[in-house]
């Protein structure tokens, strides 16, 4: 019985909420739509009233399980109470449902009872299909499914890959797999064996100057790897007894969806919740010629040829992340920014790595937007003219590349799966789908993980956490929320930028420049001292709370191997680390993580914290 | 030391001296500033890891897509220049700081003559008497040789030669089991040498042994041949210049034979205190190490004598460790601060082709101080991204995380054999100095794809004998 146990201390039932403002008070009556959808029998009671007292024996001695929210013993019972008479217009308790109907108080329930009517509701129990279907087969969607699963419950999920304006498709596992974090991170690893092989001469190793790169041996190494890993997310459902419908899903009217499969054949299916984790796919310009012609990260990993001189329009990670690779591996690269880099990132960092891109040989073409792409010469690669406007005055400039790659956002896949068909909101100019701090929308019985979230990070691990989470909240006793607060990440330009907690615009904006400290370095990676590399360029900075302790509030590094080093310095901060602490854990000699632990310099003192040679 | 030199010296105005001298190794071998880490530990050793680990990246790159040959000779005479042009720049910007920050060097070879005075003498045999209101011991530690086996000084080279060596060492054997062993058997390994390591009993004392059997499990898949519960006895140079070894079985008793072009001693380290006269001074040493006693101000028997680094008694001989208890040593002294140096929960990482990075308790360690029932170990083999386009086996990729059993379930140790284990390491041992918690790392959001967020996603506890291989994402 998952009834609330006696004499529990009274607290807050949602802490943090008052019921003064519009908001809090519509936030407050979502979770009560929830409890009564997701309860076969709710009762809202108090724990001293007789009526409520005769009503919970009633289920008792019907076998009946039902949950109870005792208003007496929660701090905001009074507010549950109001909200409660808007949605019944029943002032008083017990306040009953079943299966979501609203039977009324002691009175009403008996009467049901004699009539049959409650047992008929009460029977109704396995209506749907399902108890959950998630929409979307990435890594949010499935993680969350599988945990359903694992908790027993019956669950499927719907994925379909609409092909690219390329063509381009893929199997189960979403943008991650596929077109994501992990083609990315290896033929970053490509380029950074680029690297290894021109550093290795200066270590002794002999061979021929140039090295050249195929582009299809490496494609297709990462293409089966990729294979591998769309089966083994296949093979895992199965063993999970997760039903996998390769159909795009639909909602057509509350609690159904519609899938429809890759011959146009439609099915229907049904559940008692639905969690939407569809994600994103890459934007496009709305220009002459960019559907026709230009490709975007969904068709880079896969494509069968190599690209050749490459224009990337865009200056988001993944703008950077493929522009540094492709140049890693020989080729010619342009990047067109329309305004500032990495949006969204410290700009100082963001500033850093653009600037050793450019150093190693990538061109930055600033406050340049395309009006127009168009195809001078058919192939494969073929030949593209590209015309651009300055975004600051009259001038327009021409190139000719041969393959021109799309990377200025991307777009939530929300407005084509029938949300407006069930009432489920979404932010009209961003596609994004508001969320309360239990990933549910509007409509209590759907939830939502991953790239759609509005207000949310888009990393991978953040929508695996999100989803699992959901799934035992939903299905097992757990409470846990997902945190989004401190969520490290890392951007795999050729000098790997990782970061945890706020950049150092965002931390003046919240604490003020006065009551920061901000304490960096350039340190030079032994490993580059014999290879003959820069030595101020690898920078490390961290910005402290003076008033909290000196806490780690923003953690920054720009090197080899920043997310390896980044990891273990989220978990630090999520214990609250703070600048003491740094100072009082050991290096380990030699890497590049040890230069957090000998952090002298302000910012503020502005000396100088330039390598001197050793 | 030199951190414990300069600090006080360009912070307030006090009048220091170093004096430093290297002793020659038996071979010859002599370095400039800096101590072992600069010139013959740490530095020279971690850039011919990275040479080989290089030989690694070339033989992965065509995977990648590279086109390189599949055989690429390696020159150790190019690579041995480069390290140790990189080591002498060093030693000249220790120099430079120590001028910048008006301390005062000697290079010459010291003793006391009483507790306030030292008799420093030259390469020339000049003496010159120094004295000091407080002394800092920081001479470190230098290889040992087996004293009982024929040809072993005369034949065999230690680590204070080996990154010295203007030609490569050819076939080698490679004596001892200590992290020094194996660091080196791994990267001569990686740099094409035929190499072999004898062990007489277990590798890495001291380390965590599961661990530690997977490293050397992983080295004997990556081409260095063991030859273990085996001593040597003798050493003979062969006319064609060869090093004839003999030794014995201890299992088995038999004797065995081999010839290498090298043979390497790395059979641990003594401090090197037996110089300086410390009798004269007051200050009492263990009679079986040879190292100074200290206390937790790292005064000796003496009060205003101290001992810091690989010299101190009870102390981790690592780099940083010595660093920032002659930096902490420095503050008191110049009465800046009263912290004391915190030896718990040193991270280090052993740098042998597939790295080991651990911090805080070994496995054996934590069930020894709380026993079985209240240990509980997270653990998972995984495999990292970058090997599967690769082909490279992950067989030992393995990661331990040993905590206490009852919630929230303390982090006791960290175990991560992987590559970058170093820097994976050093932000958890920052974790782990906050009172990390089990649940807190796993609230922890990984950062995909690394290593390192295989930290994050522990799941498996070894109780539970599941079985604890990552598969899939």
């Amino acid at each position: 019985m998952r009834s609330s146990p006696p004499g529990r201390r009274a607290r807050p039932w949602f802490p943090g909420i008052s019921c003064t403002s519009a908001e809090a008070r519509e936030e407050l009556r979502r979770r009560l739509l929830g409890l009564i959808e997701d309860n076969r029998v709710m009762i809202f009671s108090k724990s001293y009233c007789p009526h409520s007292t005769r009503v919970k024996e009633l289920f008792s001695s019907l076998g009946v399980e039902y949950n109870i929210l005792e208003l007496d013993q929660v701090d905001d019972g009074a507010s549950v109470q109001e909200v409660l008479s808007e949605i019944t217009n029943q002032i008083t308790v017990p306040n009953v449902f079943v299966n979501k109907v609203h039977m009324g108080g002691c009175d009403r329930t008996f009467q049901a009872h004699q009539s049959g009517l409650l047992q008929k509701l009460l029977q109704k129990e396995s209506a749907y299909d399902y108890d959950l279907i998630v929409i979307g087969g990435g890594s949010g969607g499935l993680a969350c499914a599988q945990e359903a699963a694992i908790l027993g419950k019956k669950v499927m999920v719907l994925d379909f890959v609409v092909p690219s304006p390329q063509g381009t498709s893929w199997g189960l596992g979403g943008t991650c797999v596929n077109v994501g974090c992990v083609p990315k991170k290896l033929m970053h690893q490509a380029a950074l064996l680029g690297q290894a092989l021109s550093d290795s001469r200066k270590f002794g190793w002999e061979y021929n100057q140039q090295a050249k790169h195929n582009w299809e041996t490496m494609t297709e190494a990462i293409q089966n790897h990729i294979g591998s890993l769309n089966w083994s997310y296949r093979v895992s459902l199965r063993e999970k007894a997760v039903a996998y419908v390769n159909s795009y899903g639909e909602f057509v009217e509350h609690h159904k969806i519609k899938a429809t499969n890759r011959k146009g054949q439609e099915t229907c299916y049904t559940a008692a919740k639905f969690v939407i984790a569809t994600g994103e796919r890459p934007r496009y310009l709305g220009i002459q010629g960019d559907k026709e012609y230009c490709i975007t990260s969904d068709d880079l990993f896969s494509l069968p040829y190599c690209p050749g001189k490459t224009l990337v329009v865009g200056a988001s990670y993944v703008a950077l992340e493929c522009a540094g690779f492709l140049a890693g591996i020989g080729l010619d690269v342009t990047v067109m920014v329309r305004s500032v880099l990495l949006r969204g990132f410290d700009q100082e960092m963001a500033e850093k790595v653009g600037s050793y891109m450019e150093q190693h040989g990538i061109k930055f073409l600033r406050k340049f937007i395309p009006v127009m792409v168009q195809q001078l010469e058919k192939g494969l690669p073929g030949k593209l003219k590209v015309v651009a406007k300055s975004t600051e005055g009259p001038e327009t400039m021409e190139g000719v590349y041969n393959t021109v790659l799309l990377a200025i956002g991307r777009d939530s896949c929300t407005r084509k799966i029938g949300l407006e068909k069930i009432g489920v909101k979404i932010n009209e100019k961003t596609g994004k789908i508001p969320v309360n701090d239990v990933e549910q929308t509007n409509v209590p019985y759907v939830y939502a993980v991953g790239d759609v979230l509005e207000g949310k990070l888009e990393l991978t691990p953040v929508a695996i956490q999100a989803g699992k989470l959901l799934a035992r909240r939903l299905f097992g006793d757990h409470l846990e929320k997902c945190d989004y607060i401190n969520v490290p990440t890392t951007v795999f330009t050729p000098l790997e930028y990782g970061c945890c907690g706020l950049s150092e615009e965002k931390a003046i904006e919240v604490y003020k420049k006065e009551n920061l400290e901000v304490y960096h370095t350039f340190f030079w990676p032994l490993e580059w001292t014999v290879a003959g590399r820069d030595n101020n360029t690898c920078y490390a900075k961290i910005i402290c709370n003076k008033f909290n302790n000196n806490r780690v509030i923003g953690f920054h590094i720009l090197g080899p191997n920043a997310g390896e080093v980044t990891q273990g310095f989220a978990v630090a901060m999520k214990c609250g680390l703070t600048k003491q602490l740094l100072d009082d854990t050991i290096g380990i000699h030699p890497t590049c993580g040890e230069v957090f632990t000998t952090l002298e310099i302000t910012k503020s003192s502005g000396l100088d914290i330039s390598q001197k040679g050793c | 030391m030199l951190q414990c030199a300069t600090d006080p010296a360009a912070q307030l105005g006090k009048k220091v001296a170093v004096v430093d001298y290297v002793e020659p190794s038996p071979r010859g071998t002599r370095w400039g500033l800096g101590g072992t880490c600069v010139n013959v530990g740490c530095i020279p050793k971690k850039l011919m890891h990275q040479a080989a680990l290089l030989g690694d990246r070339i033989r992965d790159a065509p995977h990648y897509g590279w086109e390189v040959p599949q055989q690429v000779p390696h020159d150790w005479r190019k690579m041995a220049e480069a390290v140790q042009n990189h080591v002498k720049s060093l030693n000249w910007g220790h120099r430079v700081q120590l001028q910048d920050r008006k301390v005062k060097y000697f290079n010459i070879k010291a003793s006391f003559v009483n507790e306030h005075v030292v008799c420093g003498v030259t390469k020339g045999g000049k003496e010159t008497l120094l004295s000091a209101e407080h002394i800092v011991i920081a001479t470190g530690g230098r290889p040992r040789y087996p004293t009982n086996i024929e040809g072993a000084l005369e034949h065999g080279i230690t680590s204070d030669d080996i990154f010295w060596l203007k030609e490569s060492p050819g076939k080698t054997l490679v004596v001892g089991a200590s992290y020094v062993a194996l660091e080196c058997a791994g990267f001569l390994t990686g740099l094409s040498l035929d190499t072999t390591v004898m062990m007489r009993s277990i590798p890495l004392r001291g380390f965590d042994q599961q661990m530690s059997s997977l490293v050397t499990e992983h080295m004997a898949s990556h081409g260095t041949q063991f030859l273990r519960g085996c001593t040597p006895s003798r050493v003979k140079k062969l006319p064609d210049g060869q090093l004839q070894v003999t030794w014995k079985d201890l299992a088995s008793g038999r004797e065995d034979m081999g010839t290498f072009d090298t043979v390497l001693w790395a059979i641990g380290r003594v401090p090197e205190t037996r110089s300086l006269n410390l009798e004269k001074a007051g200050v009492n040493t263990n009679p079986n190490t040879h190292k100074i006693l200290v206390d937790a101000q790292e005064a000796t028997s003496v009060p205003h004598i101290y001992a810091i680094g690989d010299a101190a008694e009870g102390r981790p001989e690592l780099t940083p460790t010595a660093t920032m208890a002659g930096r902490l040593l420095a503050q008191r002294l110049c009465g800046q601060s009263s912290d004391l140096m915190d030896y718990d929960n040193v991270p280090t990482t052993v740098f042998t082709p597939l790295e080991y990075g651990c911090v805080g308790l070994s496995e054996e360690e934590a069930v020894a101080r709380h026993g079985e029932e209240h240990v509980e170990v997270y653990h998972a083999f995984y495999k990292p991204l970058e090997f599967t386009v690769a082909e490279r086996d992950s067989s030992q990729c393995y990661i331990k995380m040993v905590c206490l059993r009852e919630p929230p379930q303390l982090v006791l140790g960290l175990h991560f054999l992987g590559p970058n284990a170093g820097e994976v390491t050093q932000g958890f041992a920052l974790g782990i100095k906050c009172g990390a918690s089990y649940t807190q790392v796993m609230r922890t959001v990984g950062i995909h794809p690394t290593c390192a967020e295989e930290v994050a996603k522990l799941r498996i506890t070894k109780r539970s004998g599941l079985e604890p291989t990552v598969t899939g994402c």
